[in-house]
């Protein structure tokens, strides 16, 4: 074992780490916006229901890594596109994988949501109109807490797994940890070491990440504490 | 912008037959990697339910570090890392290179590895959820327990894992497109490579999401048969 190695690969490795954190954070913040536009749109008809249906097969029936490069080399097909004031924005291998990373977690998020939508109780929600709150009021006050409480641990996976696709943006020339493990891979060609090293320093981070959200579950619903399997 | 679909066809200039080819050679990578999936996730959930401390510990140590793990790096590790440790294999025994194994074979058994993870969890909460009577029925009328396991566990375990596994399966076809780092001339691959030779990236890579979406309902659908299959006769479950 090549201790002084490894340790030089891990500190290298960790120069990408922020990239990940912040390609994750923002991406999962992106997402639950639209998931919960989404939501909205689902609840608000026919052709909102429609239309989310259609949404979310679409990015959940095909790899994340072909919506990066439709993203990435597809859209400066367009002239429209080219032109547009998006431009400086969409030919940044940046923010066409930020941009594949939101639009795909959004379609998960919004079936979780869904999910924990269902669980709120009808009641609530009448008595909610019943006191005269408006439609935001009801979401910000009754439902919205009511469904995230409930979808937590099944979000608590979608974190991680996005926290895990961010390595997908390496495949757009992005440098964050795996892109830079790729990389030293070529000019080394130690690709055990390396990769194990990367592979640590994720599984770190997930376990951590698992760990904080389920203090924030038992947080946010104490009552439930100790009766999850 | 105008579209040539004789470019998707199979005339003279048509990617047809490639796609078409591509398209199974994802199917097969997915079928191989999910069997692999499910003899190490039944192998898994065993040792979970029934092992002893040290194998549970193995066990559980076998999910946690599969699902920490970026499906990409675990690809990587297998072919990269397989590619090292064939050289140096070689090497020791004064081989020349160079040395190379099979984007398939590699791709397939990472993705068998983090499928397994995943279908082992399936499995566990399938067993927990057989009813204690028909295993403590089927002692007490003297099955032994691999005939226990045939008749009594497996046909209710597996109903009950179907949707689960649905998932799992949907998960692998949308890893499979990742091997196509290896070189692997999967659907993923081979769109890259008419996008790039034709010059109409959005074209393609949206015709390759098209085909993974084909290869995705028709899953589903045969999955959504299977459940209804294998509940026939008993009363729908009701919330």
């Amino acid at each position: 074992m090549d201790f002084a190695f490894l340790s030089e690969t891990f500190f290298k490795l960790l120069a990408g780490f922020p990239l990940t954190v912040n390609l994750a954070v923002l991406s999962l913040a992106g997402g639950g916006v639209l998931a919960l536009l989404l939501n909205m749109a689902r609840a608000s008809g026919w052709l909102g229901a429609r239309f989310a249906d259609f949404y979310v097969f679409l990015f959940r029936g095909s790899p994340l890594l072909i919506q990066i490069f439709l993203i990435y080399y597809g859209l400066g097909n367009f002239p429209a596109v080219r032109e547009s004031f998006l431009w400086p924005f969409l030919r940044e291998p940046y923010w066409c994988a930020l941009l594949a990373l939101i639009l795909n977690d959004a379609a998960y998020t919004a079936e979780i949501l869904r999910g924990g939508f269902r669980a709120v109780p009808r009641g609530a929600v009448e008595a909610a109109e019943a006191c005269g709150m408006s439609r935001l009021t009801r979401l910000r006050r009754i439902t919205l807490p009511v469904a995230i409480r409930q979808a937590l641990p099944a979000y608590s996976n979608e974190v991680i797994s996005m926290f895990k696709s961010t390595a997908l943006a390496s495949t757009v020339t992005l440098m964050e940890v795996t892109g830079i493990a790729r990389a030293e891979v070529s000019a080394t060609y130690r690709a055990i070491e390396i990769f194990l090293c990367a592979a640590v320093l994720y599984l770190v981070s997930t376990l951590l990440i698992t760990r904080a959200l389920r203090l924030l579950e038992t947080r946010l619903s104490p009552w439930l504490a100790g009766n999850r399997a | 912008m105008d579209y040539d679909w004789e470019l998707l066809g199979f005339g003279p200039d048509g990617w047809g037959p490639v796609l078409l080819r591509a398209a199974g050679v994802t199917v097969a990578v997915s079928v191989t990697a999910f069997l692999l999936g499910v003899v190490l996730g039944t192998l898994c959930a065993w040792a979970k339910i029934g092992g002893n401390r040290p194998v549970r510990a193995a066990a559980e140590a076998y999910t946690v570090i599969l699902r920490g793990i970026p499906d990409l790096l675990v690809i990587y590790l297998f072919y990269f890392g397989g590619r090292q440790v064939v050289a140096w294999a070689g090497g020791m025994l004064g081989l020349q290179g160079p040395f190379d194994i099979s984007g398939f074979a590699a791709g397939a058994i990472a993705i068998g590895l983090i499928s397994g993870a995943g279908q082992a969890e399936v499995f566990r909460g399938a067993y927990h959820a057989i009813p204690v009577g028909s295993l403590e029925a089927a002692r007490v009328v003297g099955m032994r327990r691999f005939l226990m396991f045939r008749r009594i566990i497996a046909p209710q375990a597996l109903s009950t894992a179907i949707p689960g596994l649905g998932n799992q399966w949907q998960s692998v076809i949308k890893e499979s497109a990742l091997v196509s780092v290896t070189g692997l001339v999967e659907t993923m691959r081979q769109v890259t490579v008419a996008a790039g030779s034709t010059e109409m990236p959005f074209f393609f890579f949206a015709a390759g999401a098209v085909i993974y979406l084909i290869i995705t309902s028709i899953s589903g659908l045969v999955f959504k048969g299977a459940e209804l299959w294998s509940q026939r006769g008993q009363a729908p479950a009701r919330l």
